[in-house]
């Protein structure tokens, strides 16, 4: 009862922002009504190789926003600069009101700007409780002075503990609890991430390459557990080269190639876009095209049957 | 051959102060390296600022002991800092070069020829300068325990402060460990970019590991100093460092009495061997053609080098190691 009460005020959250980016255009750089991060004049080159040269990215609070673009089109690079795991060598960048040039990776994270990698970093050593727990922020028992005496910090442990429990029984994890991380499948280590994240309280998390190396089934899944995180309020940006997922759960879609920003949209106008088809498959192209795209719609029709 | 008498004295060097001094440099590696993932080369560094410091301050300006205990234990600090600073936001290899040059720095700085009024060169320090903790012996006479038998009633009081001293040490890094902030450097260890992308500072618990390691580790050296009254730049060569992670090695790297249990087993293992075959030389059931009282020294560590190449074969998690974490490294 909880659970559809929960849905259906929700369903408003996520439904305002679908709104709210229906009056936008498509645009590359385009302002969003309701901005969480903004990204300027961003530069990221190595040696002679511009990795990003993106001039504008506006991000809505409250969507699901998907990073596409082939291979080596400076995604991921771009995703280290805004989550400070990598430092451009131009632009700016501001998460809310927080400035985050110069801003190191954990105070990003504290912020409650939140990443998953692309290779998942789970702590194989370590159990998928303990990784969990890690994941939980301002804990006092981190502090070294405070960290021998148990009794000062036993009771946020607790606390700690019960809310890595209640993620873990989301993701389907609970039974895995005590064993190693990395005794995990490659695609229980992608939902491990994604839960151990959540565990820092963030009110934007950024997956690099979700459902990459995961089965059709777990991915189902994993769609259904980022269009949760929508629902609860979160903003969600990520990088996918699976385009049924993108276009099943994406609200708006930013495509790059060469390190720029070429397009972005909504999902069904912009996988229509000149500019991304040219990137996906180079600008001469025939017939090839066509068998693609009667593919692709076909794979669309068998799945809404 | 009296093997009664090898025993006694192997038995007695499992609790004597070499065993306590190296287990105390083990235990400052084991929270560096073993939990943290640090390679701390400079172990010895930090042994060698503790000993100094006690030496120099009693001996050389004539203050008090407790005083030069303290400031050896602020020296271990202020050296942690010093190399950690610079290094530890680069990767892992860098801290060692700069660790083990550092140590080397410290020990020839102490045994330089123009430092020789304040540190007596290669000599060293020597005196009685250590009265002030000998003061509080209750012992009279030397203790003796079933086979183990020390030389004197100081040498009885220092081996039990040195055991009391690993016992708290050991009860800490327990504590430690098994808290939420073991559990970060432990992450470290593992993937400092997974915990930075968490929220931890990285570098922060880096610090905090590197100096608390290093301050287990000056202790070592206090307590050398201490127990011989005397100290001697050659005894903080990088041997000290290197014998400290073979004793943490064999005990098994992140275990708490890792450090302490393979301190027990390699001096055991050491002085058996060399009073061994110091005793079959002697006898001549080992002819002079084959070894010669002289050479069982360097002999010793030659078999003792093999005992461990075995071990790391055959159990390289060493003693106390889990061997389930091992098999998760190949994934």
């Amino acid at each position: 009862m909880t659970a559809k009460a929960a849905t259906s005020a929700s369903d408003s959250v996520s439904a305002r922002a679908v709104a709210a980016l229906s009056g936008v255009k498509s645009e590359p750089g385009i302002t969003k009504p309701d901005e969480i991060l903004v990204a300027e004049n961003i530069n990221r080159h190595f040696g002679g190789l511009v990795a990003v040269d993106v001039d504008r990215l506006s991000v809505q609070r409250g969507s699901i926003t998907a990073l596409i673009g082939p291979n080596g089109a400076g995604k991921t690079t771009f995703f280290n600069v805004l989550a400070g795991f990598d430092t451009p060598d131009a632009g700016t960048w501001r998460y809310e009101n927080h400035e985050l040039r110069n801003k190191a990776a954990y105070k990003i994270a504290q912020l409650g700007m939140v990443r998953t990698f692309q290779l998942t970093k789970v702590l194989a050593k370590m159990t998928v409780l303990e990784n969990m727990r890690l994941g939980a922020q301002r804990q006092l028992g981190e502090r070294i002075l405070a960290a021998p005496f148990p009794f000062a910090w036993s009771g946020q442990e607790e606390q700690v503990t019960e809310r890595a429990l209640t993620l873990l029984r989301r993701f389907n994890l609970y039974e895995k609890k005590d064993d190693f991380a990395g005794t995990m499948s490659g695609g229980q280590r992608k939902l491990l991430e994604m839960a151990r994240a959540l565990m820092t309280d963030p009110t934007m998390i950024m997956l690099d390459e979700p459902m990459a190396g995961v089965n059709p089934a777990l991915t189902q899944s994993l769609l259904g557990h980022i269009k949760e995180l929508r629902e609860e309020g979160l903003t969600v940006l990520f990088i996918e080269h699976d385009m049924d997922a993108v276009r099943d759960i994406s609200d708006w879609v930013v495509v790059m190639a060469q390190g720029r920003i070429i397009a972005e949209g909504p999902p069904a106008s912009v996988m229509r876009d000149k500019a991304v088809i040219d990137a996906y498959l180079g600008a001469h192209h025939d017939e090839e095209l066509t068998k693609s795209g009667e593919s692709l719609t076909q794979n669309k029709k068998a799945k809404s049957t | 051959m009296d093997w009664g008498q090898i025993f006694v004295i192997s038995i007695t060097a499992m609790v004597g102060s070499t065993t306590i001094i190296y287990a105390l440099a083990a235990l400052g590696l084991n929270i560096q390296f073993g939990y943290t993932g640090l390679l701390n080369f400079g172990q010895a560094g930090f042994a060698a600022i503790g000993a100094y410091s006690v030496a120099v301050v009693t001996a050389t300006l004539g203050q008090s002991l407790w005083l030069s205990i303290f400031i050896g234990l602020i020296g271990a600090v202020i050296f942690g800092l010093i190399l950690g600073i610079p290094t530890l936001r680069l990767r892992a290899d860098y801290l060692a070069i700069v660790t083990i040059a550092a140590a080397e720095v410290i020990r020839q700085t102490v045994r330089s020829v123009s430092l020789n009024e304040y540190f007596g060169g290669s000599d060293g320090i020597t005196g009685k300068y250590a009265r002030e903790f000998y003061s509080f012996n209750p012992f009279d006479q030397a203790i003796s325990w079933g086979p183990i038998q020390f030389n004197s009633a100081q040498a009885s009081w220092i081996t039990v402060v040195g055991w009391v001293l690993i016992g708290l040490i050991v009860l800490l890094t327990w504590l430690l460990v098994r808290s939420p902030w073991g559990r970060v450097v432990k992450s470290i260890r593992e993937d400092e970019n997974a915990s930075r992308s968490l929220g931890k500072n990285v570098y922060f618990y880096k610090m905090q590991a590197l100096i608390l390691g290093g301050v287990v580790g000056s202790l070592a050296g206090i307590y050398w100093a201490i127990d011989a009254q005397s100290v001697q730049p050659d005894n903080y060569s990088s041997r000290f460092t290197f014998f400290a992670y073979t004793i943490l090695i064999l005990g098994g790297a992140a275990r708490v009495f890792g450090p302490v249990v393979g301190s027990i087993i390699f001096w055991f293992i050491l002085v058996f061997i060399g009073e061994s075959l110091t005793q079959l030389v002697a006898t001549g059931i080992i002819p002079d053609t084959i070894l010669r009282s002289d050479q069982i020294g360097q002999v010793r560590f030659m078999l003792v080098g093999l005992a461990l190449m075995l071990l790391i074969v055959y159990r390289p998690q060493g003693i106390f190691g889990d061997k389930r974490e091992l098999a998760l490294d190949d994934r």
